[in-house]
């Protein structure tokens, strides 16, 4: 997995609730395997207008917000199913991080396995931070995961709270099957235990 | 003693937890479907193997045709891949598979419970975020992402954060044709679709334990919709009964000592959880949803709300998108907007009792002119049990398709889908914006009430047509 520590980018703001998965990546394109790069997945319907082309006013098609590696959204970030590749075409367009009031909670799992912060806001914060960067097209945004803070384009430092185990993971770069193994002795001794009453 | 659940079921998988919080679970049982090879190529490349080939169980579902259940009848490639590459992943490390044509086989949260997989008290985990639907027979069920399904596969075992936990009482009986449909739209319109979200919802009340052991799985089914990690009912008379006999179901003096450890499942009286909320059973309607959200939900005597009534800007705003998207103006009564096609299936509402209440209302009645209507069993045994029953012939006679068993129009993985700007209504799990094909508008109703579209060709309170006043 590829470590997150700190980044400095363009924020680009999708002002709305409740923006799904489905939306994130239609359902039509996740017979593709990991290798093949998601990027032209990203929104691919909800960026277009009825007639199959680009929707000039849809934020990721904004010129001043085409380098943004960081997205701000409304509550319920990609809510829905717990297709990964929501995050792995957020990651091949160039994003390492997503701010929002809250999350759909398999994205948010999905996101910190994948190089992929997920930072939660409170939501007056949220609508302050998306009015900013509405105000002030390429406005940038920075991230701080060891000092677990955002600084908003107007200066302002926002703390987050974050798990302490996948703050870890994601310093590292480590993803966990080389940590679980660490525990080999301790899953061998549950399953005995265990597969006595509860044998298949 | 005076544990939810949810507890008794985390603190029984506990492996181990680290001073951050940070519990490694153990994982009963493990549900595959046709969307996870990526999980075989991450352990693949790790020279890693299934830890307890015996604890996964597998079945292609997502894509799937279903018109055919011959894999070369496939017609996309890319999905005929998809479905090789379950079956010849599971032949490698010896996974039992439902395969294509095999009688087990089905939609992977129907095919769970109907083979008696899905048990109280177990920790059953599933590539799909719908694996909420096992948590109805008490059991801790929730989906996961496909690297996690990779470390399952691998280790047997899940990092996991503790949730907070969430009551829902439905007290009071549910009126007629108000089944475990209305009540999850209900609830989700109470909550909203972020209400549950980093919480075990637990469904308790006389209304849920009046509701069949199909009609709770309806219900957790869409916990996730409201944002939940899990929904679950503790396990009763009605589970039990349903469990006994399924082919994996314990059996003999194992059976009574599985009964023993069930009926200690259930939450302890005085329980605390981190949220309650509480719904009148008795005022629930059968219910249709208008926008883009399971939280859209309205009473079928309900109108098309006016975004000028909305709470904020930013509700008016997304109401008004959603409407654009749609096609509808506010005001209209829900039961004047005509539909396109009606699909009846997903892990949602496509078992037996569904196929039923379905049946029911197109029984001696024709599908309105220029409307298109699929029902798509859950499961070959669901099909089975239905065609015994001559379920089939009630819906041919009546002009709908009967198809072969998969996912189907839910998501359209398998090329399922509808056409831009046909409405659909569908006994499925989510409307949101494009879910069933680019422009495709989707309102989620139970069974009957989408037969009742059907029959009527718009939206039309199935209690009025079953008495003939529609």
């Amino acid at each position: 997995m590829e470590a997150f520590r700190t980044l400095d980018s363009v924020a680009v703001p999708l002002p709305r609730p409740n923006i799904d998965t489905d939306q994130i990546i239609p359902a039509r394109y996740l017979s593709r395997p990991r290798e093949i790069d998601h990027a032209a997945f990203l929104f691919h319907d909800a960026r277009r207008l009825p007639d199959g082309e680009q929707n000039p006013e849809f934020a990721l098609n904004r010129e001043a917000w085409r380098p943004a590696r960081i997205v701000v959204a409304g509550k319920n970030f990609a809510c829905g199913s717990s297709r990964e590749a929501a995050v792995w075409a957020l990651f091949d367009a160039g994003f390492r991080c997503a701010i929002a009031p809250s999350f759909g909670d398999i994205f948010r799992n999905n996101g910190m396995k994948n190089g992929l912060l997920p930072v939660v806001l409170p939501a007056a914060t949220v609508e302050s931070i998306l009015a900013q960067l509405e105000a002030n097209p390429g406005a940038r945004i920075q991230v701080d995961l060891p000092a677990q803070t955002v600084t908003a384009p107007d200066g302002s430092v926002h703390a987050f709270e974050v798990d302490p185990f996948a703050k870890h993971c994601l310093l590292e770069g480590l993803d966990d099957f080389g940590l679980t193994q660490t525990y080999e002795e301790e899953i061998a001794a549950f399953e005995r235990r265990f597969g006595r009453e509860n044998s298949r | 003693m005076s544990e939810t659940m949810f507890e008794k079921i985390w603190q029984k998988h506990r492996v181990l937890e680290r001073d951050d919080g940070q519990t490694l679970l153990y994982v009963d049982t493990h549900l595959l479907h046709d969307g996870g090879a990526t999980a075989f190529d991450v352990i693949r490349k790790r020279g890693l193997k299934p830890r307890a080939p015996q604890r996964i169980f597998a079945t292609p579902d997502h894509y799937v045709s279903t018109s055919s259940r011959k894999l070369e009848e496939i017609e996309d490639p890319r999905h005929r891949d998809m479905v090789q590459k379950l079956d010849a992943n599971t032949r490698e490390f010896g996974i039992k598979q439902f395969g294509l044509g095999n009688p087990g086989q089905g939609i992977v949260h129907v095919m769970g419970p109907e083979q008696g997989l899905s048990q109280p008290g177990i920790l059953l985990v599933c590539g799909d975020s719908h694996t909420s639907t096992h948590g109805a027979v008490g059991a801790l069920a929730f989906g996961i992402g496909s690297t996690e399904v990779a470390h399952v596969l691998a280790t047997q075992t899940l990092w996991q954060r503790k949730p907070k936990t969430m009551r829902i009482a439905v007290d009071g009986a549910l009126g007629a044709q108000v089944t475990g449909k209305d009540v999850i739209l209900a609830i989700i319109a109470k909550i909203g679709a972020a209400g549950g979200t980093g919480h075990v919802l637990e469904y308790t009340g006389s209304g849920i334990r009046g509701l069949s052991m199909e009609g709770r799985l309806t219900l957790c089914n869409m916990s996730i919709e409201g944002g939940g990690r899990a929904g679950m009912v503790a396990p009763d008379d009605t589970t039990f009964q349903y469990i006994a006999g399924r082919p994996y179901a314990p059996k003999g003096a194992e059976w009574d000592a599985a009964l023993d450890r069930w009926r200690a499942l259930p939450s302890a009286p005085d329980a605390v959880f981190d949220a309650e909320v509480t719904l009148d059973g008795t005022a629930i309607q059968p219910m249709v949803t208008w926008g883009n959200s399971p939280e859209d939900a309205l009473p079928i005597d309900g109108r098309i709300p006016d975004p000028a009534g909305a709470v904020d800007t930013e509700r008016r705003e997304q109401m008004q998108r959603m409407l654009a998207y749609m096609g509808l103006t506010p005001g209209t009564p829900l039961n004047e907007i005509a539909i396109d096609r009606v699909f009846i299936g997903s892990c949602t509402n496509s078992r037996i009792e569904d196929m039923r209440a379905a049946a029911h209302v197109a029984k001696g009645r024709k599908v309105s002119a220029g409307v298109r209507a699929w029902v798509v069993a859950g499961s070959e045994g669901v099909k089975r049990q239905a065609e015994a029953e001559g379920l089939h012939e009630i819906f041919r006679a009546a002009g709908f398709e009967w198809r072969e068993p998969g996912c189907s129009m839910c998501l359209g993985t398998n090329g399922d889908i509808a056409q831009p700007g046909e409405r659909v209504a569908s006994t499925s799990n989510r409307n949101f914006m494009g879910r069933q094909g680019p422009g495709a508008r989707t309102h989620l109703v139970s069974p009957a009430m989408a037969a009742a579209a059907a029959i009527t060709g718009k939206f039309t309170d199935v209690r009025r047509l079953l008495a003939g006043e529609a």
